[in-house]
């Protein structure tokens, strides 16, 4: 018994100090390109095309970072980006929160049908609609005199496509696990439905709707088709666009600020990653546990 | 306050049907209990008084109200759900409040109320805890004391004791009566647990299948159930039932249970039984209680007999034994110390007094 | 209240997949009605054979090795004292949580044709430099390489939680019925995360399948298409080259993977909601 027990000791050991070993080089593989953006956006021009090692900063400057953040383009990118993004949690959340609340609570005709349909419309990519969502607004163009193509603000009516259904789909989920008890001992204590949803299920749910914001959010700014396809004009570009057509000219790539540029929009939803890791993890399994 | 008063009852889900039509007159200032074996309609029913359900025929009254199409809210109810239900984000000073708040009552006045149930359920110094920080008994008070705060004319209750451990459940159940008996308001209580019914009730109400079999107080239900199904529901350990005939024996009637056994029936209910000499589906009806050792001086009406055990289980005040009669698995209520054991033959009295005869067709107390 | 819910989903989603199928029978111009012209069209390209053979390639490769690393990568994570979990996790999901164009470009520099910084290394052990993204089969294996860094971390959370669920007892019964550590892993782990495995894969073969960010910026197709998956190709045909009714069509394919996903998901879901 003493035998098996300092074996199976030792076995747990070895299982865990190989498992560091390969958690160490897996870190390696995933922190590479990060670190690696790091490393060069803190080189000048000069060093990034010296024979020198890439992997090392002999003459670290902020030069990248003092020319980009004073570049009126970039700035333009970083604002357009940020208002889309602001503008589109705000919509989806005030979509998905009221539509959740009536698939998980309401019985109409057709409720259950909409909430399978909410979950397909989760499944078609964007990369199956640009092109007849490009055509569309020519069309509306075309009709109605409103341009739609190079315009920023087109940007939001788009990306709902991607953030509303999944937002509502993890919320109806959030809401799903609400006892049904608390609804009706609020409506027993006076409550309609308006203020159950506000007093009771808001706050109740405030971690679910705070995960389907971090989602929204991210989401919306990384988004790189739509605004590839329906913009072009330098001051109509958010960060993804903006960095990869402008700061890439022919062949000529100033990679310093081309890193710095990507590492500062990555920033955000990095630091949004750090602070609320918890939150962010539990929207990201809610989607497929829940359901 | 109020009488709550249904009328020919009746609730259907899709094509099932959940409550069969049921007349209930409940007084002002009643405690009710609503009890059967789950699915039997009473949690339907006592939704329907609350509003959470809606009537598929028959009437609701609270007062002289007809309340069928009113919404919860305006019924002036309170209930206490089975898991609480108390909203996970608030105080107990704010879940307690709620109700009152939605309806813009004036701040010192919702604290003078919330204070005085607080007092009443003895949990005031827990006002500015949240749900989560409380044990079991405790969030069970602050859901009474939410319905308290809103001093309605009929408290509900749904199986309010069934999260709690045993002991908790028997501290609770004597807590609820102390509040009705200070707070006098009309109560319906739903419970699956008899002898919860039995403590609580000033009336208790057998529920079954979706209509009421008996309405009666505790007593009278225990000791003159109606039919097969309360005199088993009530009781615990539940009433033997053993398959037998009537014979005229020595001048009398007698119970033939087994070619061994016949027990004679007391004479004063031998008018009553006569009809039914020629019955051949009749069951004999006698609480374990009612099975005891033998004494050295036996009553009127007691009938001695002897038989093998099968099984015996100390409880300490008591020993409950098992044995068989009529191919039935019979039991029966000895003092501990009366020498019982498992294999052994046992003599034990059997008090007909307590007798009952049941028409087993259609499971009418005779 | 679920009115705005239903709009967004009619007016941008259903109407324009349907009016892509429409659209993929049109003329360039989109005023003549050519019936399958174009499908015909692209069946007679090579270019076209190859973007099925790479897309699948593509997905299918790239799907089976996130599940591989995220499912080995969850276990290393779930062997290590739970303390520390916390930290390494962090540190492993960070590439998901990069916007993937961004992400992409750091590999885009990582591969650069005349300052490799992994040609540097190579070098430095005395390997000849790489031509990564010139050289076609490099080339689809960096995009591969690309899609998995990216989403490999994402199955290692999804099956790090699945790791957790499974009660500890069950592990404890096994190894009193005398499982060795395969066994349990056979006849406890895998069943036991099944489902959470199956659907993962289907979403991850959707979104690979539909995949446009990391090939658009790593290799825009090149070299000469020999990268290209229908998403980037309709892009570049549609948009480009402004024949949205030819991209249409290419779009289109990605339509029956699609369907045969979203029906296995939704089988799923519905047998977990009927034990429910």
């Amino acid at each position: 018994m003493a035998v098996a027990r300092t074996s199976m000791k030792g076995d747990r050991r070895k299982a865990m100090i190989w498992s560091y070993v390969f958690l160490g080089m897996f870190v390696v593989f995933f922190l590479t390109p990060p670190v690696y953006m790091l490393i060069t956006s803190l080189k000048s021009n000069a060093e990034i095309s010296a024979a020198v090692s890439p992997w090392w900063i002999f003459a670290p400057t902020l030069e990248n970072y003092v020319e980009l953040l004073s570049s009126p383009t970039y700035l333009t990118f970083f604002r357009n980006s940020a208002l889309v993004s602001i503008l589109v949690v705000t919509i989806t959340m005030l979509v998905s929160i009221p539509a959740a609340f009536a698939l998980s609570r309401m019985k109409f005709w057709g409720s259950a049908t909409l909430a399978t349909g909410v979950f397909l419309t989760y499944l078609i990519p964007e990369t199956l609609l640009f092109i007849p969502l490009f055509k569309i607004f020519v069309f509306v163009h075309d009709l109605t005199g409103i341009e739609l193509i190079n315009r920023w603000w087109v940007l939001v009516i788009l990306y709902p496509t991607l953030t509303v259904p999944f937002c509502t789909w993890i919320m109806i989920g959030y809401f799903g696990s609400i006892p049904k008890e608390l609804d009706e001992a609020a409506l027993i204590d006076g409550a309609g439905y308006l203020q159950i949803l506000t007093k009771i299920f808001i706050p109740v749910a405030l971690p679910g709707i705070i995960a389907a914001t971090i989602f929204a959010f991210t989401v919306s700014w990384a988004q790189f088709l739509y605004p590839l396809a329906f913009t072009t004009s330098a001051d109509q570009l958010v960060l993804p666009v903006g960095i990869i057509t402008t700061l890439i000219r022919g062949d000529v790539f100033t990679w310093g600020q081309i890193m710095t540029g990507a590492l500062l929009g990555a920033a955000p939803p990095l630091i949004i990653y750090a602070f609320l890791m918890d939150y962010y993890i539990a929207g990201l399994t809610a989607g497929a546990t829940k359901g | 306050m109020a009488r709550v008063t249904l009328r020919k009852l009746v609730k259907n889900y899709e094509e099932t049907p959940a409550v069969r039509g049921i007349d209930l007159d409940i007084a002002d200032k009643e405690f009710v209990v609503l009890v059967g074996p789950s699915g039997c309609g009473k949690s339907t029913t006592l939704r329907m008084i609350a509003g959470l359900e809606d009537i598929t025929g028959g009437e609701v009254l609270i007062g002289d109200e007809v309340v069928n199409d009113m919404p919860p809210k305006d019924r002036d109810i309170a209930m206490v759900f089975q898991n609480y239900a108390l909203y996970p984000h608030m105080t107990v000073y704010e879940n307690m409040s709620f109700g009152l708040r939605l309806k813009k009552v004036d701040k010192a006045e919702i604290a003078k109320r919330v204070e005085n149930a607080a007092r009443i359920l003895d949990i005031s110094e827990l006002l500015q805890r949240k749900p989560k920080q409380l044990s079991g008994g405790q969030r069970q008070r602050v859901a009474m004391g939410r319905a308290i705060v809103r001093d309605p004319k009929v408290f509900l209750f749904d199986e309010p004791l069934s999260n709690l451990d045993a002991k908790l459940r028997v501290q609770m159940r004597t807590e609820i009566k102390k509040v009705h008996q200070k707070v006098r308001t009309t109560t319906v209580y739903v419970t699956h647990d008899q002898v919860e019914a039995m403590t609580l009730a000033d009336r208790v109400v057998v529920m079954n299948g979706g209509v009421i079999e008996q309405v009666g107080t505790p007593n009278d239900l225990y000791h003159f159930p109606a039919t097969r199904f309360v005199a088993g529901f009530i009781g615990s350990p539940a009433m033997n039932f053993i398959p037998c005939r009537l014979e005229v024996a020595g001048g009398g009637l007698a119970a033939r249970l087994s070619p061994e056994i016949a027990f004679p029936v007391p004479h004063a209910r031998e008018a009553r039984y006569r009809p039914y000499l020629d019955s051949g589906n009749l069951l004999f009806g006698l609480r374990p209680e009612h099975i005891v050792e033998q004494r050295p001086h036996a009553e009127s009406d007691q009938h001695a007999f002897e038989v093998p055990l099968e099984v015996t289980e100390p409880m300490g005040m008591e020993t409950l034994v098992y044995f068989e009669i009529g191919g039935v698995e019979v039991c029966g209520r000895v003092n501990p110390n009366a020498g019982a054991q498992s294999g052994h033959r046992m003599k034990l009295v059997a008090d007909l007094a307590n007798m009952h005869l049941i028409d087993a067709a259609s499971g009418k107390v005779l | 209240m679920a009115l705005p819910l239903i709009l967004i989903i009619v007016l941008l989603v259903g109407y324009p997949a349907l009016f892509s199928i429409h659209m993929a029978t049109l003329n360039k111009s989109m005023e003549r009605f050519v019936g399958f012209e174009n499908f015909t069209f692209l069946f007679s390209r090579e270019t076209f054979w190859m973007v099925v053979r790479q897309s699948v390639v593509f997905a299918v490769t790239a799907v089976v090795f996130k599940a591989l690393i995220g499912f080995c990568v969850a276990h290393f994570v779930h062997n290590i004292p739970a303390k520390g979990q916390r930290k390494w996790r962090g540190m492993l999901l960070v590439p998901w949580v990069i916007p993937p164009a961004m992400s992409t470009l750091a590999w885009l520099w990582l591969f650069d044709p005349s300052y490799s910084a992994f040609n540097w290394i190579l070098e430095g052990v005395g390997i000849a430099p790489v031509n990564w993204l010139g050289d076609p089969n490099w080339a689809r294996f960096a995009v591969i390489l690309v899609n998995v860094w990216f989403g490999a971390p994402f199955f290692m959370i999804m099956y790090l939680a699945a790791l957790k669920s499974v009660p500890e007892q069950l592990y404890e019964a096994a190894a009193i019925d005398g499982a060795n550590w395969w066994q349990k892993l056979w006849y406890v782990t895998l069943p036991m995360m099944r489902n959470i495995i199956a659907i993962t894969v289907l979403f991850s073969l959707i979104v690979t399948f539909a995949n446009f960010d990391i090939v658009r910026v790593l290799t825009a197709g090149g070299p000469v298409d020999q990268t290209h998956v229908f998403a980037t190709w309709a892009f570049k045909l549609g948009i480009e080259s402004s024949d949205l009714p030819l991209g249409a069509a290419v779009s289109l394919f990605m339509f029956p993977i699609l369907a045969i996903a979203a029906i296995f998901i939704l089988r799923d879901i519905n047998q977990r909601g009927n034990e429910a």
